[in-house]
């Protein structure tokens, strides 16, 4: 039986139908056609579907979407300001961060939840954050080296 | 026209489809949404091997909402990627070959209610013997998984001798024997595969897939449907990542072009992780034999290596990854002779085919690991034997492969400088050690998938009074970053910017063929078909620029978006204002460049399989700390040297290095494509042991060490502008550079990958018990491989061709009347 909810992604409400049994992920990429948020396993293993739940970020293949209803989710297409790219996601356009770019959406939300409560991380604590998404492609070392390099950005901004 | 320095070539820069895959606007194939889209599953085989006896689709039919079910009736062509191995149904005609095999495809309204379908079919299975390991294969000739190969279950089996390997041994101080494994494991791309297909409004059949090799994709579909090529587009989306697991035409390409074309509907198909690992085509496990002749001095005087590879259930690139077991040996020293003999057996498990390193990989392992035992035995230092054999520049290998370029002594002195090698090789504390190991790969296999004379990458250029340069060419953009290469390749010629430049790749309606993202190939060859292209544009421009300026087009200048004499710069205009000029001269402004590899030196049978215009070059040092208690390793830190010719974007270039080093590092210590028997009470079956991610490990963000890239910049002419492969090459060192690190650590020898923690202790035990520090196979099991052709090497005057084989001999006469 459909159900009527309202989920607010990136500060827009949106009013769907969903079952009771649909995930997060599922209603973001089929219902509201936000297909940046990716899928690589639908169980919880690869990191893709990463999204932010308020400013933690879950994997939303795990998440039932009847669970966000009122909730606040940020997806990668809520990162960008206007027409420019969010520090974090011009950092990994430049250092080569985004190789297929698969992963990248679930890294990127990731990082910003991060870089949201600690400004400065170690190399360790980046490590640590990113430790549940898988990248396939770069050898992780760029990341790392984007989100250094936006969280010196941000910082700058606050000042 | 006249010289000027490289603008946008060499400097790192964002990749031109960067914004889009960081802001998710990248559509891969499973963002694609169309109307009144229908959705396709597949049902798979739950046997490894089964005659079908029947299948009943009646129920699923009749389920409201399923608009088709298909099964192997339905399309009865075979298809395959090589032509000799053209052994795949799109779904099982009779027989099912492994566990995930199709048999029948459910389309329906919604993805649920076809997966709820899938339960209603009803298919009797006669079970038959399981063929499970290459033993198993070598022993029972029947039943045979296939009606076709050399023999029984042997696919293929190959044998080439190059000089005499006899007298290579003879006038050799020592000889070792070594037995080497390698287990199989899988490409793992985060994005599963996925496909929609369509009908055009004018009828025409389009396919969207996530496929490294639209080319080959749509010679598939046009065979399997009987359909003219000129009726059927396939593009190549942007991809997930492939690492080669995309590089076959798939099942589920075809099942949702028919279904598209029998419904009038678009149809999407995407692949559950699981099925990705019954998709596999993945890297082959191998077992090998290396006997090596060497002087005193580390000289080598011979080289025999034997190989036997599970194919897995079908053909795949299975022909081609055999021959790439036995072919690059003698690219990275110098080999006075050689003897190569590979056997490629079927077996009941998920096709395997290519992935990074196709089919070299595994003897790479053996060779660095035995050339590590060949130093220990003569007291040498590893590093400084494998300087002493270098293979030279220029030379022709005894297997009549064309070396251009070679960084290798500059990549071993780097990684040798940088590690601290000197001070830390047999230095180090017990538990600690550094390894060496080196490698090359291919810049493009120098030969095409199928036999023809046509070029393997084109370029064609549109130009107009707007400025904007379009660039198209068939390319499959997999992440390695190649509109990039194009884009830049372009911009740079034309002296513009890279936004003034638009790329579309990929299509087969729109762009010019080009064969694929495999091999290393497309930086190279659609670089220099787009360098062509654009230089025939420069010359197109430049005529009438010239005329109008009154000055000789060899001093006219493209550069930063203007056009102008050297000698007067301010009298130029901008390039937008030039292309108007010939525009109005020439009419519509367009120009077509292509590329073809040279022809191979090698005539031999088989010859076709190793040639490339260029070869890249790695060396790597790691070090590692081994824990004696639990067999635990810390990679301390990766030194990798690439030599590259040019790196044309150094951002780009380092993320494949290092990339590679990942995947490398993965496949030493834990990737591993596992299987296992169920117990005989439920079917005695053999099943994936982890077709998940969950299961399969791979390193993630806390796993991956520190790595230090240099990469060696020594220009070949045979690459645009200078630049040779970096995709595939670096993974090569790590896994024997890995095993001789252990080595100097704790002194036990895994001579098989993945290098497990069990392992190491199981070597320590066996070390303290006094017996051989060595964990790897027993033995080689005696393979039916035929009678070797004999091909004479250079130095003997050979030209090429073998002296036995009479198949070729007798073509040869045919072709000379």
């Amino acid at each position: 039986m459909k159900q009527p909810i309202s989920l607010i992604v990136n500060g827009e409400r949106h009013d769907t139908l969903c079952t009771p049994n649909l995930t997060l992920l599922e209603v973001l990429r089929e219902n509201l056609q936000l297909t940046g948020t990716k899928h690589g396993c639908e169980l919880g293993e690869c990191g893709a579907c990463a999204v932010l739940l308020g400013e933690e970020p879950v994997l939303s293949c795990l998440v039932l979407a009847m669970e966000c209803d009122g909730l606040p989710i940020t997806t990668v297409e809520g990162m960008k300001r206007g027409a420019e790219l969010h520090p974090l996601q011009a950092a990994f356009a430049d250092h080569g961060a985004a190789q297929c770019g698969y992963c990248t959406p679930g890294i990127l939300v990731t990082a910003k939840a991060l870089l949201d409560r600690n400004p400065s991380p170690t190399r360790t604590e980046v490590r640590e954050a990113l430790s549940g998404n898988l990248c396939r492609c770069t050898g992780y070392l760029q990341i790392f080296e984007a989100v250094e390099a936006a969280a010196g950005i941000l910082r700058e901004e606050k000042q | 026209m006249s010289q000027r320095p490289l603008h946008i070539i060499g400097k790192a820069r964002r990749r031109v489809d960067g914004r889009a895959k960081v802001s998710g606007e990248t559509r891969f194939a499973d963002d694609l949404i169309l109307p009144r889209m229908l959705f396709c599953r597949l049902l798979r085989s739950p046997l490894p091997h089964a005659r079908i006896v029947s299948i009943d689709v009646s129920r699923a039919q009749a389920l409201p909402g399923v608009h088709l079910v298909l099964t192997g009736a339905d399309l009865p062509t075979t298809f395959g990627i090589l032509p000799v191995s053209q052994d795949e149904h799109a779904l099982c005609l009779d027989k099912v070959r492994f566990v995930g095999d199709p048999v029948a495809a459910v389309i329906a309204q919604t993805e649920l209610l076809a997966e709820e379908a899938l339960a209603l079919i009803n298919v009797k299975y006669e079970p038959l013997t399981t063929i499970a390991s290459p033993e198993e294969a070598l022993a029972q000739s029947e039943p045979r998984i296939h009606d076709y190969g050399d023999s029984g279950n042997i696919h293929k089996s190959v044998a080439m001798s190059f000089g005499s390997v006899e007298q290579g041994f003879a006038e050799a101080d020592h000889i070792f024997d070594d037995t080497f494994s390698y287990a199989g494991n899988t490409h793992l791309p985060l994005e599963t595969h996925a496909a929609v297909a369509a009908l055009d409004p004018d009828g025409k059949l389009t396919i969207w897939s996530s496929t490294q090799t639209p080319h080959y994709v749509h010679r598939s579909i046009a065979k399997v449907l009987a359909l003219p090529p000129s009726r059927v587009r396939v593009i190549a989306t942007p991809q997930g990542g492939g690492f080669g697991g995309k590089t076959d035409p798939f099942n589920h390409e075809i099942v949702i072009c028919k279904a598209a074309l029998v419904t009038g509907r678009p149809v999407k198909i995407c692949l559950s992780r699981e099925e990705v690992f019954y998709c596999h085509r993945g890297r082959h496990p191998v077992l090998m034999r290396l006997r090596c002749g060497v002087k005193q001095d580390g000289t080598l005087t011979a080289l025999h290596l034997q190989t036997l590879l599970d194919g897995g259930a079908y053909g795949s690139y299975g022909v081609a990854s055999t021959f790439y077991t036995g072919a690059l040996q003698t690219v990275t020293y110098h080999l006075p002779s050689y003897r190569f003999e590979g056997c490629r057996v079927f077996t009941n498990k998920p096709p395997c085919g290519p992935k990074r390193g196709h089919g070299t990989v595994q003897p790479r392992f053996g060779q660095e690991v035995q050339l590590d035992k060949i130093a220990v035995a003569l007291g040498l230092d590893p590093a400084e034997l494998r300087l002493r054999i270098v293979e030279k520049p220029g030379a022709l290998t005894a297997n009549f492969l064309k070396i251009r370029t070679i960084g290798l002594a500059e990549c071993i002195r780097s990684v040798v400088r940088r590690s601290g090698w000197a001070d830390k090789h047999r230095k180090l504390p017990y538990g600690r050690g550094v390894g060496i190991a080196c490698s090359s790969y291919l810049s493009g296999a120098g030969m095409p998938i199928y036999y023809n004379d046509m070029a393997h990458s084109g370029v064609q250029l549109k130009l107009d009074r707007s400025g904007l340069v379009t660039a198209f060419c068939g390319a499959a953009e997999v992440g390695q970053g190649s509109d990039d290469v194009l884009c830049a390749s372009v911009a740079e010629v034309l002296g513009v910017e890279i936004a003034d430049v638009k790329v579309v790749t990929g299509d087969t309606d729109l762009s010019p063929v080009d064969l694929g993202s495999y091999s290393s190939r497309v930086t190279l060859m659609m670089g220099n078909a787009a360098i062509q292209a654009a230089e025939r544009a420069r010359e197109l421009v430049a005529g009438p620029v010239a005329a109008k300026l009154g000055v000789p087009v060899e001093q006219l200048v493209f550069s930063h978006g203007r056009v102008f004499p050297a000698a007067a710069p301010e009298t130029g205009m901008s390039f937008r204002e030039a292309v108007i000029i010939a525009e109005a001269v020439h009419g519509t402004l367009g120009t077509t460049g292509s590329y073809k590899p040279p022809k191979p030196a090698a005539l031999f049978k088989g010859g076709g399989v190793g040639p490339s215009p260029t070869y890249s070059y790695t060396a790597a040092v790691i070090e590692v700390e081994v824990d004696p208690d639990t067999g635990w390793l810390h990679i301390e830190k990766i030194w990798i040297a690439h030599d590259i010719g040019r790196a044309l974007n150094p951002t780009l270039t380092r993320g494949q290095v290092e990339g590679s080093v990942y995947m490398g590092l993965g496949e030493a210590l834990m990737e591993e494509q596992a299987f296992r028997r169920l117990p005989p009470k439920l079917s005695g079956a053999l099943v994936h042991r982890t077709p998940s991610i969950l299961e399969y490990k791979s390193l993630t963000s806390l796993e991956m060490p520190d790595i230090d890239t240099e990469l060696i910049e020594d220009p070949d002419p045979s690459g645009p502008f200078g630049g040779k492969e970096v995709g595939q090459g670096p993974l090569l060192p790590i896994m024997p550079a890995l095993a001789n690190a252990i080595f100097d650590a704790v002194g036990v020898r895994i001579d098989e990958v993945p290098i497990t923690p069990e392992k190491i202790l199981k070597g320590l035990a066996n070390l303290q018990a006094g017996k051989p520090a060595r964990v790897g196979p027993k033995g080689f099991p005696t393979v039916p491989y035929p009678e070797p052709l004999q091909v004479p090497t250079p130095w003997q005057g050979g030209d090429g061709r073998a002296v036995n084989d009479a198949v070729r001999s007798k073509d040869k006469r045919a072709k000379n009347v």
